[in-house]
């Protein structure tokens, strides 16, 4: 516990398939169990809904009826339609250049101490407050939103790769070493290799912090897409119409990471395939 | 050298004829920790030699020091005749923690120092097949590590090491990581393939029966600060049933040899 | 461990984009950026105003019942599924995805649950801060080793003392872990909650000093929010550090 700088990577993903990975073990249980779950969740929601515990909370079936109703009208389609896009935009560029930061961080000492403290500034702080400030310099459009996506997105896969790189296998570096590879065969046949785990690992959290990111600027500054389609149906009151849209980002943001968590498994643990 | 004077009727070594490694006055400190103090040693080509010693006396040091991975205080390392201070193609390392590559297959791995040299795949395929036959794994070639067991994991890490042609061989406690029946098998298989490879073997343990059983040549290393106390040359018979030798004479009483020497250096 | 080697150099490369950013700001290249001495100065008169005293209390008080309601919640919840596999089996899938879903989707829902003020912004703190205290905390159960149990049953060890004095400072370690991580994430929630809601504590300020375009100001009110959100991190750390001492000891 002593190693490495402790941000919230670290719990929720340096080590997921280690610390936390009983905690994502659910995805191993029975299908049936997960349904049970499921179940009883939307039977509570629909209890309180009928009670009704609040004005404002709609029953779990008026809410599926809203959603098809959403996605039958073409309203929602359209709405993710525009938050997709800087999503994906932003996930895609803070990917490189994360990826590419975080390796040079790991790589080379004087980035390292010039750029790291930034970045562990930035994932500790409540880096949402620049979302307001984001608008007043590009306007509310695609490039707001991007970067919205991009400032919550860049500093947990910034560390994660510069702590994979760093942490890599020091056996295998003396193994390289030993059988003569050079600098750069080091680099791209063991160090990129080695971390890649972690580093996908990193994507993962760094799409989720994405999701926070383009739901809130689409909330707080450019009223589109799924932010928009929320907002919309509050003021009108058609709660079950907001709730409808709020559960859909939130399944859509978890399927997004467990299709995620799917690939990692399948591509880059070899060792805990088919397990 | 001047311990080296045998009792128990075992015949002093006689002078190297022919080395292949050369070792100088080597000495080593980190920090307090005296590791290595002017160690002079042979090791004679196309032979085992066994660096044998209580933790503590410097011999992995010694090992990494002459394969190029830790530089020396002080002290030369010769190689067939040419000073070396890095890994050179001439030596090759078998690590203690086998030091292979999770997300590769068998045939990567042990193609690996090949691949490193820019040598063309099928090239380096064909020959890392070769040598993953000749540790006994064939029809492993297209599993990863973590499907196979410790005892051939290391033979992956032995084939790697045979695969890039080197004269020698340095194996850093190669069966500290492997159960006792793995272990005792490979022995068995090492005895063999160092008569069929023409290599020299330098060979770090901490186990006098593993040294005794295996080695041409044992250099006991005492420990704090590390040093050569005694060369010893087992006379084992190993041509015959690799069973047998350990009820051969020879062996325990060199076995037990030892054990008195060493005696002193446990806490 | 690496990171106490760099301790000292790590807050010297953060003065040095201070000095940077100090440059920047005096060639005057961006509206935005204010010199950082103009920054620091602000933040200064900041402090002495009694809007940001009433909005850091307010702010504060938000911040600390969300928490305290996380932590009460979050360390029970997390002992009974690390305990129960029925509980785990049953509540594992939610609060998975709750810990990594964008909850910001979910504050408009708070707003009209709990109206535009303070129960919202506390709400927010609590949803943001628990999952992770939750999962760790389970995690730490999940991890202590079973002979430790058996020892303290064939001691004669009621349930009671079992969970009061084994159970819970054997998962300690990874308890406080998950604390210091939902505190991390409770000022997220506080602060995104607040520009969500925006007539409350920061969020309103925030709001007055971006509209009236007083950006050294609002430079003032991020570094501050920064500086807290960092001490926090940083005095958990510490309390972390004690407990290592036997936790390392632990395996």
């Amino acid at each position: 516990m002593t190693t490495g700088i402790r941000t919230e990577s670290e719990a929720a993903g340096l080590a997921p398939l280690a610390r936390r990975g009983e905690a994502t073990g659910w995805q191993d249980k029975p299908v049936l169990l997960r349904l049970l779950s499921i179940a009883l969740f939307a039977g509570a929601w629909e209890i309180a809904g009928r009670i009704p515990v609040s004005f404002a909370f709609p029953t779990f079936s008026d809410t599926m009826i809203a959603f098809f109703g959403l996605i039958a009208d073409g309203s929602m389609p359209s709405a993710y339609l525009s938050t997709l896009q800087p999503l994906v935009l932003g996930v895609v560029l803070s990917t490189f250049l994360g990826v590419g930061l975080g390796t040079l961080c790991g790589l080379w000492r004087t980035g390292e101490w010039l750029l790291i403290p930034v970045f562990i500034v930035l994932q500790a702080a409540p880096v949402a407050a620049f979302i307001p400030m984001v608008t007043f310099i590009y306007g509310i459009g695609m490039t707001a939103k991007t970067l919205a996506v991009m400032i919550l997105a860049l500093p947990v896969i910034v560390l994660n790769t510069y702590k994979a790189v760093r942490n890599v296998n020091e056996s295998l570096l003396v193994m390289c070493r030993s059988f003569l590879g050079t600098r750069w065969q080091t680099v791209a046949k063991i160090i990129l290799p080695d971390a890649s785990p972690v580093i996908f690992a990193g994507l993962r959290l760094g799409v989720a912090a994405g999701f926070v990111g383009v739901v809130l600027a689409e909330l707080l500054i450019t009223p589109t897409g799924i932010g928009d389609l929320i907002t919309f149906h509050r003021s009108r009151a058609d709660y079950a119409e907001m709730y409808a849209t709020i559960g859909s980002i939130i399944a859509l943001s978890t399927l997004t990471l467990v299709f995620l968590q799917w690939i990692e498994v399948r591509v880059f643990r070899p060792e805990k395939r088919g397990t | 050298m001047r311990d080296a004077v045998l009792r128990n009727g075992l015949k002093p070594i006689p002078a190297a004829v022919d080395s292949i490694v050369e070792v100088r006055g080597i000495s080593k400190t980190y920090g307090d920790v005296e590791a290595l103090r002017g160690i002079d040693l042979d090791f004679p080509r196309g032979k085992l030699t066994s660096l044998l010693g209580p933790s503590g006396c410097g011999k992995t040091t010694l090992l990494k020091i002459i394969a190029g991975l830790i530089s020396a205080d002080a002290g030369t390392i010769t190689v067939d005749g040419k000073q070396v201070s890095a890994p050179g193609p001439e030596r090759a390392f078998v690590f203690q923690d086998f030091a292979l590559m999770p997300w590769a297959t068998v045939m990567r791995n042990v193609a690996f120092g090949l691949e490193l040299r820019g040598i063309g795949k099928a090239e380096r395929e064909d020959k890392a097949r070769h040598y993953i036959a000749e540790v006994g794994l064939a029809g492993f070639e297209n599993k990863y590590p973590h499907e196979l067991s410790g005892g051939m994991r290391q033979r992956v890490g032995l084939a790697r090491a045979l695969s890039v042609d080197a004269d020698v061989l340095l194996l850093d406690e190669p069966f500290s990581a492997v159960d006792e029946q793995n272990r005792r098998k490979f022995q068995e298989d090492l005895i063999r393939l160092r008569t069929t490879q023409n290599k020299t073997f330098i060979f770090v343990t901490h186990s006098i029966e593993e040294a005794v059983y295996i080695s041409d040549r044992i250099v006991l290393l005492s420990p704090r600060p590390g040093r050569v106390s005694r060369i010893i040359e087992p006379e084992v018979d190993r041509s015959g049933d690799p069973e047998r030798i350990h009820r051969d004479k020879h062996y325990l009483d060199t076995v037990d040899e030892i054990w008195q020497g060493l005696k002193q250096y446990v806490d | 461990m690496k990171i106490f080697g760099y301790r000292v150099p790590m807050m010297a490369s953060l003065l040095v984009w201070c000095i940077v950013w100090e440059i920047v700001g005096r060639l005057d290249l961006m509206l935005m950026l204010p010199p950082f001495s103009d920054v620091l100065a602000a933040a200064f008169e900041l402090v002495q105003t009694p809007s940001w005293q009433g909005a850091t209390v307010t702010t504060l008080r938000a911040f600390v019942t969300g928490m305290v309601l996380a932590i009460a919640v979050g360390i029970p919840l997390g002992i009974l599924m690390g305990r129960s596999k029925i509980a785990d089996d049953l509540l594992g899938m939610w609060v998975n995805i709750f810990s990594s879903a964008p909850l910001s989707a979910i504050v408009p829902v708070l707003m009209i649950l709990f109206g535009f003020g303070e129960k919202t912004i506390v709400a927010a703190v609590f949803l943001f801060a628990i999952w992770i205290i939750v999962l760790d905390t389970r995690a730490g159960v999940r991890h202590i080793s079973p002979s430790l149990i058996e020892m303290a049953r064939s001691y004669g060890a009621s349930r009671r003392v079992l969970y009061a004095k084994i159970i819970l400072w054997a998962a300690l370690p990874e308890i406080l872990a998950g604390i210091r991580l939902g505190l991390i994430r409770g000022v997220k929630g506080v602060v995104i909650g607040q520009l969500l809601v925006a007539i409350v504590g920061y969020g309103a300020l925030f709001e007055t000093f971006s509209r009236n375009f007083r950006m050294a100001e609002f430079w003032a009110l991020t570094i501050i929010l920064f500086a807290f959100a960092l001490v926090i991190a940083e005095l958990i750390e510490r309390a972390e550090a004690k407990v290592e001492y036997y936790a390392g000891a632990r395996q």
